[in-house]
């Protein structure tokens, strides 16, 4: 019988399908916890199900890429789901046209915000050079931070996690943030979450409703056209590198 | 549903050879989103069926970030030598970053009001 079991997960290890239907079933499991529960911000599904799925990996045995095998059809979808927000985004053109001027002017200085908050209080808590440098491209969209870090000498895997977690925390936190100081309209809120914590954050905006996802994924977008060309110069007026 | 997710693919693909060959910092994903928002706005409207899919997608965004989260693992070893300062500046610059970008844009919103109501009084 242990045999018979032991030839059978050996089997399904090697195959894409174990992994992946953990994944899904994982997350429909905490995505119902979390309705559940009243969506209370600390439970965030995505949180939860990334907690669930390490630890089962740990207890497993099992590399990340033996998972990443096969949870990588999920993350594909990632791809056609950005250039699919260009959808919401289109439905809300009026308002977007309305509000040119004080979205880029938010976006600069927001991007401009989110670079030196970073190397200020790096600074001030002693973060080592390295580690700052991986922190500078946090807000922004995984694969530009990532190449962000690699150009002004930042470690890219260490970016990465970054990235994640400021994600992660905006996910949860940011809202609530946005709610302690008064600020009520959704274009705004969901502005402010998508150019902080981009995708994970946009994801969350994206439950609040329509327009608060489309603003934020307009400001995912918009981040990480601009951050590329400004954290560089940034980096190098502060002598950092 | 395939023709629309066709679409999608199409223009991620579109936007990853023009990332590629023109070097250009921002993801293949992005640059698609710019090019599909283009060409919805010269046409004039977005297919129904487009629209769909397009929200099926984005109803499950939360599902996708997860296989790259859980990677965090493996990379956790990377920041536990210096770990609290490391979280607690990531938390400080993202509150900060939007609470700035929250009360900017509020600002330059209700100034342009402003302007738009003392004009209508001027011409009025």
């Amino acid at each position: 019988m242990g045999e018979r079991l032991t030839s059978i997960w050996v089997y399904l290890a090697q195959t894409p399908l174990l992994w992946l239907t953990a994944t899904l079933i994982i997350f429909q499991l905490t995505n119902w916890l979390y309705k559940r529960a009243g969506k209370p911000p600390w439970l965030n599904p995505v949180l939860t199900a990334i907690i669930l799925i390490a630890a089962l990996l740990v207890v497993t045995g099992t590399p990340y890429q033996a998972y990443f095998d096969g949870a990588q059809f999920v993350h594909f979808l990632l791809g056609p789901a950005t250039v699919a927000l260009a959808i919401p985004l289109y439905e809300q053109r009026k308002t977007l046209k309305r509000l040119l001027m004080p979205l880029l002017g938010a976006l600069l200085t927001g991007s401009v915000a989110a670079v030196l908050t970073v190397i200020a209080f790096a600074r001030l808590l002693g973060v080592s050079a390295p580690s700052t440098l991986s922190l500078v491209p946090k807000s922004v969209t995984s694969p530009v931070a990532m190449g962000i870090a690699e150009k002004i000498g930042g470690i890219p895997s260490l970016t990465a996690v970054m990235v994640i977690l400021t994600g992660i925390f905006g996910a949860v936190a940011g809202p609530s943030i946005i709610d302690l100081i008064g600020v009520k309209e959704p274009e705004v809120r969901g502005f402010s979450i998508g150019l902080a914590s981009h995708g994970i954050g946009t994801a969350r905006a994206f439950q609040i409703d329509e327009v608060t996802g489309a603003f934020s994924g307009m400001a995912m977008g918009m981040n990480a056209c601009v951050t590329p060309l400004i954290a560089p110069v940034l980096v190098s007026l502060l002598h950092l590198t | 549903m395939l023709q629309s997710l066709t679409i999608l693919l199409v223009f991620q693909l579109i936007g990853e050879v023009m990332a590629r060959t023109l070097a250009l910092p921002v993801p293949g994903p992005v640059i698609g989103l710019v090019l599909l928002f283009a060409v919805l706005i010269i046409r004039g409207k977005a297919p129904v069926s487009l629209t769909h899919t397009a929200n099926g997608l984005l109803d499950y965004l939360s599902l996708l970030y997860v296989p790259a989260g859980v990677g965090i693992m493996v990379n956790f070893a990377l920041i536990q030598k210096e770990w609290p300062a490391i979280l607690l500046t990531l938390i400080l610059s993202l509150t900060l970053t939007l609470i700035i970008t929250a009360f900017v844009m509020r600002w330059l919103i209700r100034m342009l009001a402003a302007k738009a109501a003392q004009r209508r009084v001027s011409h009025g």
